[in-house]
């Protein structure tokens, strides 16, 4: 197992799969809340699902009203377990604690590569911590 | 992020859960923007409250917390416009589904005690912070008129996190809470005197040049508030200004120059008839006016009422207001004379963030130039931006 320290946004503990993209998301008009899947056509990550998996983006953008979308998600069941960001930025920062996810950021550019090729990890957002198990 | 122990007791829980959920919303806020610890504030203004914008998502969060009972603000609160007029919604066309979700949201933010007075001039309805006082306002037309027109220190929140603030009675201290950020980044200086929509043309043009800057600006004459109103609301539409200077007349001015102007910006006559022209989208004559953007101070109202005395409109037209005046409009008489004339006082709401493409209407007139950024792109409508004389079409 391999820890990695981060930054805490939102508290909480989750552990599953990563989705990965090296491309900010807008989750206002960018994600269905009713399917959890990415429907910006321009997103490598279209069509796929980021329900009840771990999202590991740069960061965020576009309307402030994304963090209500985000809240919607996690009523619909449909919201990612927890946020894994470079920068956090105030508007999946915001969304995220509003919905109880678990968010954390500044980790390192080289962790971001071990992360995307990870298949087991879990975010620590009580304690700071990114954990990867290997099997 | 250093926290009181006080804070400290807030963050982990031990007022409840909404108040933790607050807390950890300004502390992110706090740790993004690197601010060194909170601030206590005196005011908060809340947007995000047109169902238009914030959908069954908004909300189903405000109905959540505000079944909290712990969910109560600790400071002088106001609302943005919500999405109808929350009395004349049928008179004036509004869907009964629409109508009913947005009161929802508007009784979830009143269980807060959040006061629904639903403007985005909170300043003329006694929502008003002293120079030098920190304070959370989220509406981009207000914050710039708080920090550059009343000196008081507020970033642009959004809407959840001012809700947060309002709850905790704090705000991160970082940005514009600080005086050093509060200084201006360059001049502009007029060539020429200013008067109705040069203002709003002024803003829009500014603006988009400066993006979040802190433009300084050298006028050719004095302005009245009701101008200051409208070229802040443009500037925080077409750029994200949050604060500007005006020499002689702003309360910061004189600390607010560089010591080496670095960049200067002349604006003439040309320059100004020409953003005019391309804020409209065609020459065709409105079939709805709308004014009030932002919301018409009671001065606003009269003026349109004396040119409407006696007189009947072949166009439709909305005056946006606040219920506060409203109420001064009635007793003073200005909204018996614009009705009369087929126009109509309209409160609690505004042509950006309620619903009128649904509404029959094809191309709205305004003689605000935010209205006119926005209403293309948020109503789907054609818009023409002009001095609401030139607008209607009398009889």
């Amino acid at each position: 197992m391999q820890v990695f320290k981060c930054r805490v946004i939102s508290r909480g503990k989750a552990r599953g799969k990563i989705i990965h993209s090296s491309q900010p998301l807008s989750f206002l008009g960018g994600v269905d809340p009713d399917t959890g899947k990415i429907m910006d056509i321009n997103h490598p990550l279209q069509g796929e699902s980021i329900k009840n998996k771990i999202l590991l983006i740069p960061g965020g953008k576009g309307s402030t009203v994304g963090s209500y979308v985000i809240f919607q998600m996690y009523k619909n069941n449909t919201a990612p377990l927890a946020i894994i960001c470079l920068e956090a930025e105030p508007i999946i920062a915001t969304g995220a604690i509003m919905a109880g996810i678990p968010m954390v950021d500044h980790i390192r550019p080289e962790v971001m590569d071990i992360l995307a090729q990870a298949l087991d990890v879990e975010v620590d957002g009580d304690n700071g911590e990114i954990k990867v198990f290997n099997h | 992020m250093h926290l009181t122990r006080e804070e400290e007791k807030m963050y982990q829980g031990e007022y409840g859960e909404t108040i933790k959920k607050s807390m950890e919303i300004l502390v992110a806020l706090g740790d993004i923007y690197k601010a060194e610890k909170l601030v206590n504030i005196t005011s908060a203004q809340v947007s995000g409250v047109s169902y238009k914008t914030i959908g069954d998502a908004g909300l189903e969060y405000l109905e959540d917390l505000a079944r909290d009972p712990q969910a109560q603000t600790r400071v002088a609160s106001t609302l943005n416009p919500a999405g109808v007029d929350l009395e004349k919604w049928e008179e004036l066309g509004f869907s009964r589904e629409f109508t009913t979700h947005q009161q929802r949201i508007v009784e979830a933010y009143g269980n807060m005690d959040v006061m629904t007075t639903c403007t985005c001039t909170p300043y003329l309805i006694g929502n008003v912070p002293l120079k030098g006082s920190h304070i959370a306002w989220s509406e981009s037309s207000a914050v710039a008129y708080a920090n550059s027109i009343l000196g008081a220190m507020t970033n642009r929140e959004g809407g959840p996190g001012a809700l947060a603030a309002a709850i905790c009675g704090k705000t991160a201290c970082y940005g514009y809470h600080l005086p050093e950020n509060r200084k201006s980044d360059l001049v502009v200086e007029l060539e020429c005197e200013l008067q109705g929509t040069d203002y709003g043309a002024l803003g829009y043009l500014v603006g988009q040049i400066v993006k979040e800057g802190k433009p300084y600006f050298k006028l050719k004459n004095r302005p009245l508030n009701d101008n200051l109103k409208g070229l802040g609301a443009a500037l925080a539409s077409s750029g994200a200004v949050a604060l500007y200077h005006i020499e002689r007349i702003t309360p910061e001015y004189k600390d607010a120059l560089p010591a080496e102007a670095k960049d200067i910006i002349f604006v003439d006559r040309n320059k100004l008839d020409g953003v005019k022209e391309k804020l409209s989208t065609t020459t065709k004559k409105p079939d709805l006016v709308c004014l009030g953007c932002p919301h018409a101070s009671l001065e606003e109202i009269r003026n349109v009422a004396e040119t409407l005395q006696g007189k009947k409109l072949k166009n439709d037209l909305w005056l946006c207001t606040s219920i506060n005046m409203k109420t001064a409009a009635d007793r003073m008489g200005y909204t018996k004379i614009i009705e009369q004339s087929g126009g109509r006082l309209v409160f609690d709401t505004c042509m950006v963030v309620a619903p009128i493409e649904e509404l029959n209407y094809q191309v709205i007139g305004v003689d605000s130039a935010k209205a006119a950024n926005y209403v293309p792109s948020m109503c789907g409508l054609e818009v023409v931006f002009d001095e609401f004389e030139n607008l209607i079409d009398l009889e």
